[in-house]
């Protein structure tokens, strides 16, 4: 905590000067600052366009716009969120575009009051290790979970267990309170456990004991 | 107090991000001593979680971060910072 808290620190102080550069007229300093951002800007355009080539036009879009507007930034919040709330206006805006083309109304999901999200029962869960995702079959099968998410739970879900935003900055970067980020995220990781753990155990699951003696992890 | 099952399943998220009350925390763990079914749900979820966020699950296109590069490198030969709002 404290360590991760220090380097969180260490790393906004500099980010603060970056910006302070660029804004001073060391323009291409401005490549460094985004950098350590670019896989959050096409997961976060991503998960509302759900598509490639529109998601990196949003992300492109979006650093242009952060660039343009940087003056405004007044690290009240931090840098990350300030430029995932700029990629997530331009992905809707995007998506926006779209539906009016094809004459479709945006498909909001409305959030049920009550609603039971009842996971898969299931016992003897066997950890699949992250080696499997060598195996394309497996990434494609838990990508495509995640697409099947309805709109308002993979947004959320990919701000939170994708890019390990907390609650906050989650709800600030989608305009929604912290309380409904709290309930997507629940039930986004329960759909997905119902949709991928019964399909998981009976493909991904490694079969021989022995492979278990040699994680180095335990 | 004895938690159900279906009150441990609408804890589990919050179980995971370390967000629940200790009480509760402990009701939930005592269940889960006994209870297969809660704890392969919490396994499974917890698995689900570390292979979707690693990196190798979702795969930037190929060639994005020279795009992105490209298209700022543009955008900084053509353009000064503003300064003030709109102008």
């Amino acid at each position: 905590m404290t360590a991760a808290g220090t380097t969180g620190a260490a790393k906004e102080r500099n980010e603060a000067e970056l910006i302070a550069r660029v804004l001073g007229g060391e323009k291409d300093l401005f490549h460094d600052l985004i950098r350590p951002y670019e896989r959050m800007l096409y997961l976060t355009a991503f998960s509302i366009v759900k598509n490639e080539t529109d998601a990196e036009e949003c992300a492109q879009d979006a650093v242009v716009n952060a660039y343009r507007n940087l003056a405004k930034f007044r690290g009240d919040s931090k840098f990350s969120t300030w430029l995932v709330t700029i990629v997530v206006n331009e992905a809707r805006q995007k998506l926006r575009k779209a539906k009016r083309a094809k004459e479709e109304s945006l498909d909001e999901t409305i959030d049920s009051e009550e609603g039971e999200y009842t996971p898969a029962q299931l016992t003897d869960w066997r950890e699949i290790p992250s080696e499997a995702l060598e195996r394309k079959e497996l990434r494609a099968t838990l990508q495509k979970a995640v697409a099947d998410l309805p709109g308002i739970y993979r947004q959320v879900f990919t701000l939170r267990d994708l890019q390990e935003m907390n609650v906050a900055e989650t709800a600030a970067a989608l305009g929604v309170n912290e309380n409904i980020v709290k309930v997507r995220l629940h039930r986004a990781r329960m759909m997905l456990q119902k949709s991928l753990a019964p399909y998981l155990k009976k493909t991904a699951a490694p079969e021989r004991r022995g492979f278990w003696r040699k994680r180095p992890w335990s | 107090m004895e938690l159900n099952c279906k009150h441990v399943w609408a804890h589990i998220s919050e179980y995971i991000d370390r967000s629940v009350p200790a009480e509760v925390r402990e009701d939930i763990e005592r269940h889960l001593e006994h209870c297969e079914i809660c704890s392969a749900v919490l396994d499974s979820t917890r698995n689900i979680l570390v292979l979707t966020a690693d990196n190798r699950t979702f795969e930037l296109p190929v060639g994005y971060s020279e795009r992105l590069h490209e298209r700022l490198e543009k955008e900084l030969g053509s353009a000064e910072v503003s300064q003030d709002d709109e102008s």
